[in-house]
């Protein structure tokens, strides 16, 4: 049983969310995972999701925000089904991170933090995936792909595109 | 906490400890510069600017967050220190635009001062500036972007100071932002603004010009402006604020409040009304000229014949009918100086005690239920000392914001403990150790349970435990503060004023309306108490002084405000004296009541009053006269023309000539010029040493006063005041410097208040409403539609 009526996330996240803000000394303390789990969950942290998030943390919506801004991997836009994250740090870039990440630009037609119109691929460069072994890299939501080159990135995109993906959470 | 020793610039200097650096250097003389320091607020060491060199410490330190301790040795002006400094200024000019000339902090900016002293005139960064448009946040808070420096005060002010957390900080690094509460894609104008209570206090505090204000973006320069020290005109706390005045056509034009020197009562506070609501006096309704009832409507008329009109009237009538069919109602704005002479005016020339004023908290109670006790009346500034503090009543949030920001100051700094007894859930419930709810019109009640009678237990709160350990809790504290709503009045407020009394060292206040409300009642606007609480008819020196209560008739308690239009309605009052009052508005008055009263109003506007009057003279208001007021706590301060409208005179000289033209003999009303002004002395007297004469007369004038010659001098008749008035005993140095000054009720306790009638009657105000004047005001107005908007938007959301 939820500890806020009319919530808008599952059952499961709910319950999760009334155990995560009993673990810290401060309440706020739980602000950051519960954005990152509301996000994993709707996709992006929508308005409905700060407000339900400041009222279980007794924080201003406004305190919300503010620290939702900070982080860039927070979105407060829908990402597409698939979001497609090349990295283009330096051992990516040295090793064709930036090619990857134009090859996707012209493959799925559209440009940074943009999203397909079958809102099936988003697109974002983001800065060092920890994958610089396996240079370059992308993150397709939490999986990894790396040693890529344009053709590997066709494969990739070709297997999201026919839904055999992992989607892992 | 001891006191350690350290050395600055090679200069020994003594601190307690736990002092800041900064601090400690300031009270030294010696100045450390910062832009996100803000003395009382948390600690953000944001800006590096105050960053001094600190002995066998590896880096430069920042002075705003380091602690003195003993033997330290620091540098805060060195080679070093000034290339840090003019190192972070580059930085902070990067994207700040060189609009100085045009900005409304153009010559009282932080970061311009700043770039002048360490020379930071040319910068490293040929980047184009990242220029975003100004956005209009309230009607009164506008954002310049560009401009701001990050320095996170604003932020701290509205959440640590006021507890409105409107504004907040978003992205990151160079893109970061002040961002208020209702963003952009909430609001339906797609347009960003705040939510809050519109006090200002960010504009205040911010150091360049990135917030400003929406009465006095753009208008004029700071050194354009004359910067008078006055007193706020609206509620009760009376807040010293600063009026930047500017010279027109028709006189002198208040174009900014501010709260500059933070020199008064108020520390760092100012709030929406006194920051904005000044510009009722450029209110197109007002009027400029005499009116005068002609063939049934008011018509301009000359000075000469409207005061003669009045004059001649009020004298036959009086002759006529006598002093008891003329009734008088006073104002709670007016200084205490023409308080004193209305009443005086009522009691001496008209010859009656029918004057009454609007009353908004029981000051005669108070004043009897303390009698006797000397030093139990508290101060405003108590509300920021107090150990603990109880609050009945009211509601200090929006009907005292300054009471309210010194308690919530208290027990930010001073941990102090709030005690709170209310009906509603009032906001400072937020600060509250201890809030207890009570049942509707439980205040009674609750007094006398307080005083020990069990039995109102159950019409005090609904929750008996709760009320119990309330009580405890508050009868276990010491040198308690007890701040008491109106709600609160005659025998019940005497009730709870005696229980106060039975704890240790507590002190008591009870918060009325208006700027002098307190003095309306402590100058006698009352039917039953000559000034300083003197019941009518006593043996006193006021009585003997100027005959008042000597005349057989007036030895009795005259008509009370309600009783004066009951009077009215039967035909019984042959007229009313108005001054700077709304009864007809207010009380709802049928306007066929005064169909045969003759009626006299000193009014700024045509109010529902005004409307009906056979004479209107048209009256100065608060900001454009001088005199003394008195604050809800009984603190004295002066206040000092700054305004002027051509066309109207301050109601102390309207006084003076409608008495003049009843012949009335003048030098008895104010006792002006040397021969009976008793400390008019101006050296005359002192012979040899008359040169003394010449020089009172410049030092006089330097401090814009004038010489006590004229019968318009409220200050002659504050001599009289001072002389007569029980409790009134002012130290003259104390006000002429700009300081306030206690003052308790001294009368011994004589009145049995179960007989008085409770003629007290609350404003109702809210932060956006100021009584008649607050109608008059655009920028309050303004206010309460954007605040309107903002609730219907709200309500709109949740649908």
């Amino acid at each position: 049983m939820s500890n806020v009526a009319n919530t808008i996330f599952s059952p499961e996240l709910a319950a999760r969310f009334d155990h995560l803000v009993t673990l810290y000394p401060v309440k706020r303390s739980a602000l950051v995972p519960m954005l990152l789990y509301a996000q994993d969950e709707i996709g992006y942290v929508s308005d409905a999701a700060v407000s339900e998030i400041a009222q279980r943390l007794s924080l201003e919506e406004l305190d919300v925000r503010n620290v939702l801004s900070y982080y860039s991997m927070l979105r407060t836009k829908p990402a597409g089904k698939y979001n497609v994250q090349v990295c283009t740090n330096i051992s990516c870039m040295l090793r064709g991170g930036y090619t990857v990440l134009e090859h996707c630009k012209q493959q799925l037609g559209i440009g940074h933090k943009e999203v397909t119109p079958d809102g099936l691929f988003s697109l974002e460069e983001v800065e060092c995936i920890g994958a610089c072994c396996w240079a370059p890299a992308m993150q397709v939501n939490y999986d990894f792909h790396d040693d890529l080159t344009p053709e590997k990135v066709d494969v990739v995109l070709e297997m999201y595109r026919k839904g055999q993906g992992k989607d892992v959470k | 906490m001891p006191d350690v020793t350290l050395t600055v610039d090679g200069k020994q200097i003594t601190a307690p400890a736990g002092t800041l650096l900064i601090e400690a250097c300031k009270a030294a003389g010696i100045e450390i510069p910062a832009f996100c320091y803000y003395p009382g607020l948390s600690l953000q060491a944001a800006c590096r600017m105050c960053v001094v060199r600190i002995e066998k410490m590896p880096k430069l330190a920042t002075a705003c967050t380091t602690t003195v301790a003993e033997g330290m040795v620091v540098q805060t002006e060195t080679p070093e220190i000034v290339q840090a400094r003019k190192a972070t200024l580059q930085l902070l000019l990067g994207n700040h635009p060189l609009d100085c000339p045009v900005c409304d902090a153009g010559g009282e900016c932080e970061l311009q001062d700043m770039t002048f002293k360490y020379g930071a005139a040319s910068s490293f960064y040929a980047e184009p500036k990242n220029h975003r448009e100004e956005q209009q946040w309230s009607p009164v808070v506008y954002f310049d972007r560009p401009r701001c420096i990050l320095c996170y005060r604003c932020v701290r002010m509205c959440g640590e100071g006021m507890d409105v957390f409107a504004l907040g900080i978003q992205n990151r690094g160079s893109s970061a932002v002040i961002a208020p509460n209702v963003p952009a894609h909430l609001s339906p104008d797609q347009l960003a603004h705040v939510d809050c209570e519109q006090c200002g206090m960010c504009i205040d505090a911010c150091p360049v010009g990135a917030l400003t204000s929406g009465t006095y973006r753009y208008k004029t320069r700071p050194w354009e402006m004359n910067h008078v020290a006055t007193v706020c005109t609206h509620c009760g706390d009376g807040c010293k604020t600063t009026l930047g005045v500017r010279s027109t056509s028709s006189g002198a034009e208040i174009v900014r409040g501010d709260n500059r020197d933070k020199s008064g009562i108020n520390g760092d506070f100012l709030c929406n009304k006194g920051r904005y609501a000044f510009d009722f006096a450029n209110h197109e309704g007002r009027i400029t000229q005499p009116l005068v009832r002609k063939d049934g409507t008011l018509q301009p008329a000359s000075w000469e014949e409207a005061l003669s009109v009045a004059g001649s009237r009020l004298k036959e009538l009086r002759d006529s009918r006598g002093g008891a069919a003329l009734g008088v109602v006073g104002s709670n704005r007016i200084t205490n100086e023409e308080a004193y002479l209305l009443q005086k005016f009522a009691r001496t020339v008209l010859g009656t005690n029918n004057i009454d004023h609007h009353r908004t908290a029981d000051y005669v109670a108070f004043a009897q239920a303390l009698a006797g006790h000397a030093d139990r009346a508290a101060s405003l500034h108590d509300t920021l000392k107090a150990p603990a503090v109880l609050v009945v009543g009211g509601d200090p949030t929006t009907q005292a914001p300054a009471t309210a920001w010194n308690l919530r100051s208290n027990v930010r700094q001073n941990r102090a403990r709030l005690y709170l007894a209310n009906v509603e859930p009032i906001k400072l419930r937020r600060q509250a150790k201890g809030f207890l709810q009570l049942a509707p019109y439980g205040y009674n009640a609750l007094a006398a349970y307080l005083a020990g009678d069990e039995a109102a237990a159950a019409a005090a709160a609904a929750d008996h435990a709760a009320l119990a350990s309330f009580r405890e809790a508050v009868k276990a504290e010491q040198d308690l503060l007890i701040l008491i709503g109106a709600e609160l009045r005659g025998a019940e407020l005497k009730r709870l004023i005696e229980f106060g009394l039975s704890i240790p060292g507590a002190k008591l206040a009870l918060l009325a309306d208006y700027v002098n409300s307190r003095g309306a009642a402590d100058m006698g606007l009352l039917p039953d108490m000559l000034p300083g609480y003197t019941p009518v008819g006593s043996q006193s020196a006021l009585a003997t002084e100027y005959g008042a209560g000597t005349q057989p008739e007036l030895t009795k308690p005259g008509m009370d405000l309600l009783e004066i239009f009951d009077a009215a309605a039967r035909g019984n009052l042959a007229a009313l004296y108005v001054v700077g009052s709304n009864p007809v508005g207010r009380l709802g008055i049928d306007p066929a009541t005064l169909k045969d009263t003759f009626v006299v109003v000193q009014e700024m506007f045509l109010t529902e009053t005004a409307a009906l009057a056979d004479v209107v003279f048209p009256a100065a208001n608060l900001y454009e006269k001088g005199g003394s007021v008195t604050n809800s706590y009984g603190d004295l301060q002066l206040v000092s023309k700054a305004g002027d409208t051509a066309g109207v005179r301050s109601d102390f000289e309207l006084i003076v000539r409608v008495a003049d033209k009843m012949g009335a003999d003048v030098r008895k009303l104010v006792p002006f010029g040397t021969s009976t002004g008793l400390r008019a002395d101006m050296g005359q007297t002192r012979g040899a040493q008359s040169g003394e004469a010449d020089r009172h007369a410049i030092w006089l004038a330097a401090n814009n006063l004038e010489p006590r010659l004229s019968p318009f001098d409220p200050f002659a008749i504050l001599d009289e005041v001072q002389r007569l008035v029980p409790g009134y005993n002012v130290l003259r140095l104390q006000l002429l410097s700009g300081n306030d000054q206690h003052l308790s009720p001294a009368t011994p306790a004589t009145v049995d208040l179960s007989q008085r009638r409770d003629l007290v009657s609350p404003s109702g105000d809210s932060l956006f409403t100021s009584g008649t004047l607050g109608r008059y005001s655009s920028m309050l107005g303004d206010l309460q539609r954007n605040q309107a908007q903002q609730l219907v938007q709200i309500h709109t959301a949740a649908d």
